[in-house]
């Protein structure tokens, strides 16, 4: 057992820090915001340029062939920073899709675009009714001469608007919530058919709706099982939740950080309010809600890529409830002991706390994520 | 980074088990899963088969019996015992007043006290409680009278825990009444068969005489019992509260609840079929399964980082292991409750060799005392409240 990071890993963590430290501050972060376009070009540059964007990629591709705690460390940071960039939609689940179910030739057309910059990803997968069932998808791909043509719509598609390429899940066979038949289809973004309505979310990001009408793919931009593919994409959201559950780590520490600023200097009754015992215990809940948080991110990190699906499940399920209880808590709490400002826009623990908000409810909230939990028989086999 | 144990944690995690295994008297296990409390024997006989394989002390410096154990191991053990499940050893010696011994008190009285703790041979109680002082711990009246070379002790503690079996107690007591509060204190060794000790038992709302008060009129103490030096009590009381904190947490003990959870739940019907397949019990179970799990790693993250830190210096997080593992111990009793359901009604403190027949399973029996019991948990050792204060003074800086 050992909670240490190695020396590169260290070393990591010291240049992303140090490049949010100097390019993205709150002001820096509300002109990305503000510009409508989703990230900034100049971060998503040095993005590429740390090594960020191929991070879990092969060096063959362009990337570092790191593994998840790399991963966790980028996203802690980004956590921190608030950052809007769609790296869970490019790295984690677009180039996840890619580097867990493409071919080599596949990985060889989409990865080392996608390392340096030059090309962003999104998964486009959810579906109005589906809410958080993965495994329910309408959108249909038919077989089409050699290719496949592919009808339907996806919604809360993250960095969907900017993308210049889209995984799409598609049926290829089966009832609209059967497990088996569904498959992923890499769609140029642009391709006649696709129609993107992109949009600002909630935590100052974007995301996209996004219609398929007839929209013509070639046989080689199946990834993989075209009617099997349900496994890697519960693979890759998992990876996808492990990293969430980091970057809200580093957003709850921010909240928790800020607050406690707050309340050593503003001044009411003629004290500081942070002298009093009812705004002390609320801080140390939230200290307390961070810690459980933390430990359950790091063990998401962990068995992220443990080999026995059950296990994983439920481990994956519990931090993501963990994570999920934490950061309303901590968010509704940072809000609360901000009093008036928290409520303003232009202060910055607003947004943690929106960030934080629409985290538990990205790819499950802790309600679904219970139930999918204690499905699995729980995580304590004494 | 790896939270898993390495292959020799895991190989020291084997020879553990399969040693309590064989070693536990299974009267003894059978009394502890059925959620009893280990009688004064128990407690004796499980400390002496510690001792006899030289393990009856691994946190303490090994010339004083301790193994040399990582804090990792030595974490893995205490989890193994809990979970085995054995007596957890009498904390008030091996825990509490044997360390303060060996890091402050005099040479003799590490060779005089050290050994006889780690074999059980007193059995040591706390007084640090009174009457007037729970929380605010200092404000504690009980008066030492130094007289040629003994202390005249006068005054009274409360809330002491397994008194009534007690050789030894350790008191904290006023020795410069005009010091302020934490300055006049001292850490004092006092034979509880000394003249002038009265114990009376506390019945609590289980039924049980855990607790009792201790009353000390004109008792004479040998000045050489004196810990460390006069009035310098309260540093000691500090670093003893410290210690205690990390272990508190007893995760092995929820853990062995949860598996008990488990096991009477596939037993009690609820609505026509076992209650385990009930989903909502199943949810509820799950989000303290989580809670536990994240508990576990929290305080592997404490003992990881203890090697790293001064000896001593007990981390400050130990506060967090405190609030969540006495809420987590009361979550696990309150989810046999449920279990139970309405036959935690009945009152029945079956003496054994008694006549009539008990109304309840033996498991039964034990759950809603244990519920009532568990409520203590967030009351000692510094309350969840005054555990929040520490946070927030010691690690937050308000």
């Amino acid at each position: 057992m050992d909670f240490d990071l190695t020396d590169e890993q260290r070393l990591l963590k010291d240049s992303v820090e140090k490049m949010l430290a100097d390019a993205y501050d709150f002001e820096a972060r509300k002109r990305i915001v503000a510009s409508g376009q989703g990230f900034s070009p100049e971060i998503w540059a040095s993005f590429a340029e740390l090594g960020l964007l191929g991070l879990p990629f092969a060096e063959e591709h362009g990337g570092f062939g790191a593994g998840p705690v790399e991963t966790m460390i980028v996203m802690e940071a980004f956590g921190g920073a608030l950052v809007v960039e769609p790296y869970l939609a490019t790295v984690i689940l677009g180039g996840g899709l890619v580097r867990h179910a493409g071919s080599p030739a596949q990985q060889s057309a989409i990865l080392p675009a996608v390392a340096a910059g030059e090309r962003r990803l999104a998964f486009a997968h959810a579906e109005r009714q589906a809410r958080y069932d993965l495994f329910d998808v309408e959108t249909a791909a038919r077989r089409d001469g050699d290719g496949w043509t592919i009808n339907g719509r996806k919604g809360l598609v993250l960095g969907g608007d900017t993308a210049d390429t889209l995984v799409v899940s598609a049926r290829t066979a089966g009832a609209s919530r059967d497990r088996h038949g569904i498959g992923l289809f890499v769609v140029d973004a642009d391709a006649p058919g696709v129609a993107r309505r992109g949009y600002p979310t909630q935590d100052g990001a974007r995301a996209a709706e996004i219609t398929l009408e007839n929209v013509r793919v070639e046989a080689g931009a199946v990834l993989g099982d075209p009617a099997g593919a349900l496994p890697v994409i519960e693979r890759v959201v998992e990876e996808a939740i492990a990293a969430l559950c980091a970057e809200a780590v580093g957003a709850m520490e921010s909240a928790l950080a800020s607050t406690v600023e707050y309340l050593k200097t503003r001044q009411q009754f003629g004290t500081p309010i942070g002298a009093f015992q009812a705004l002390q215990h609320r801080a140390a809940d939230m200290l307390v809600a961070l810690e459980q948080a933390r430990s359950m991110a790091l063990f998401a990190t962990m068995m992220a890529g443990a080999a026995d699906p059950r296990e994983r499940r439920a481990a994956i399920s519990g931090a993501k409830v963990q994570v999920g209880r934490s950061a309303r808590f901590i968010g509704q709490q940072a809000i609360q002991l901000h009093g008036g400002v928290g409520m303003t826009m232009e202060f910055r623990i607003g947004h943690v706390f929106k960030r934080l908000t629409m985290i538990d409810t990205l790819f499950g909230d802790a309600d679904h994520h219970l139930a999918l939990a204690a499905e699995a028989g729980g995580l304590i086999n004494a | 980074m790896d939270l898993r144990l390495t292959d020799e944690e895991l190989a020291f995690r084997d020879e553990v088990r399969a040693f309590f295994r064989q070693a536990l008297p299974a009267g003894i296990r059978g009394r502890l899963e059925a959620g009893h409390h280990p009688t004064r024997d128990d407690i004796v006989t499980w400390q002496r088969i510690l001792n006899a394989e030289g393990w009856a002390v691994p946190h303490w410096p090994v010339e004083w019996g301790g193994t040399g154990w990582s804090p990792v191991k030595q974490y893995i053990f205490m989890e193994e015992m809990q979970m085995a499940p054995a007596p957890q050893p009498l904390q008030f010696g091996v825990s509490m007043v044997g360390p303060v011994i060996y890091t402050f008190g005099s040479e003799a009285q590490k060779r005089r006290f050290l050994p006889r703790i780690a074999n059980i041979d007193d059995w040591w109680c706390q007084g640090f409680s009174e009457p007037g002082a729970g929380s605010d711990l200092a404000s504690l009246k009980t008066r030492a009278e130094r007289q040629g070379d003994v202390y005249v002790v006068n005054g009274q503690k409360t809330w002491t825990t397994l008194a009534q079996h007690a050789d030894w107690i350790f008191c904290l007591v006023r020795t410069d009444p005009a010091a302020k509060k934490q300055m006049g204190i001292s850490f004092l060794l006092i034979d509880m068969k000394t003249p002038g000790i009265t114990v009376r038992p506390i019945q609590t709302i289980d039924g049980g005489c855990e607790v009792n008060e201790v009353f000390f009129d004109d008792v004479r103490v040998p000045a050489e019992n004196l810990v460390g030096e006069e009035n310098k009590g309260w540093d000691y009381a500090k670093f003893l509260l410290g210690n205690e904190r990390v272990g508190i947490a007893r995760v092995g003990v929820s853990k062995e609840r949860i598996r008990r959870i488990k096991q009477l739940a596939a037993i009690e019907q609820a609505g026509g079929r076992p209650l385990i397949e009930d989903r909502r019990f199943r949810e509820k179970l799950a989000a303290v399964e989580i809670e536990l799990k994240a508990l576990e790693i929290t305080q592997m993250r404490v003992v990881a980082a203890e090697g790293k830190r001064a000896p001593g210096k007990p981390d400050p997080a130990s506060s967090v292991l405190k609030i969540k593992g006495s809420e987590l111990q009361q979550a696990t009793t309150e989810l046999l409750m449920d279990v139970i359901g309405p036959y935690a009604l009945p009152y029945d403190p079956h003496e054994e060799g008694a006549n009539e027949e008990p109304i309840l399973e033996d498991w039964a029996a034990t759950i809603a005392p244990s519920y009532f019991n568990n409520r203590k948990v967030s009351i000692y050792g510094g309350s969840n409240e005054i555990q929040k204060n520490i946070i927030a003074k010691a690690v937050l800086g308000l």
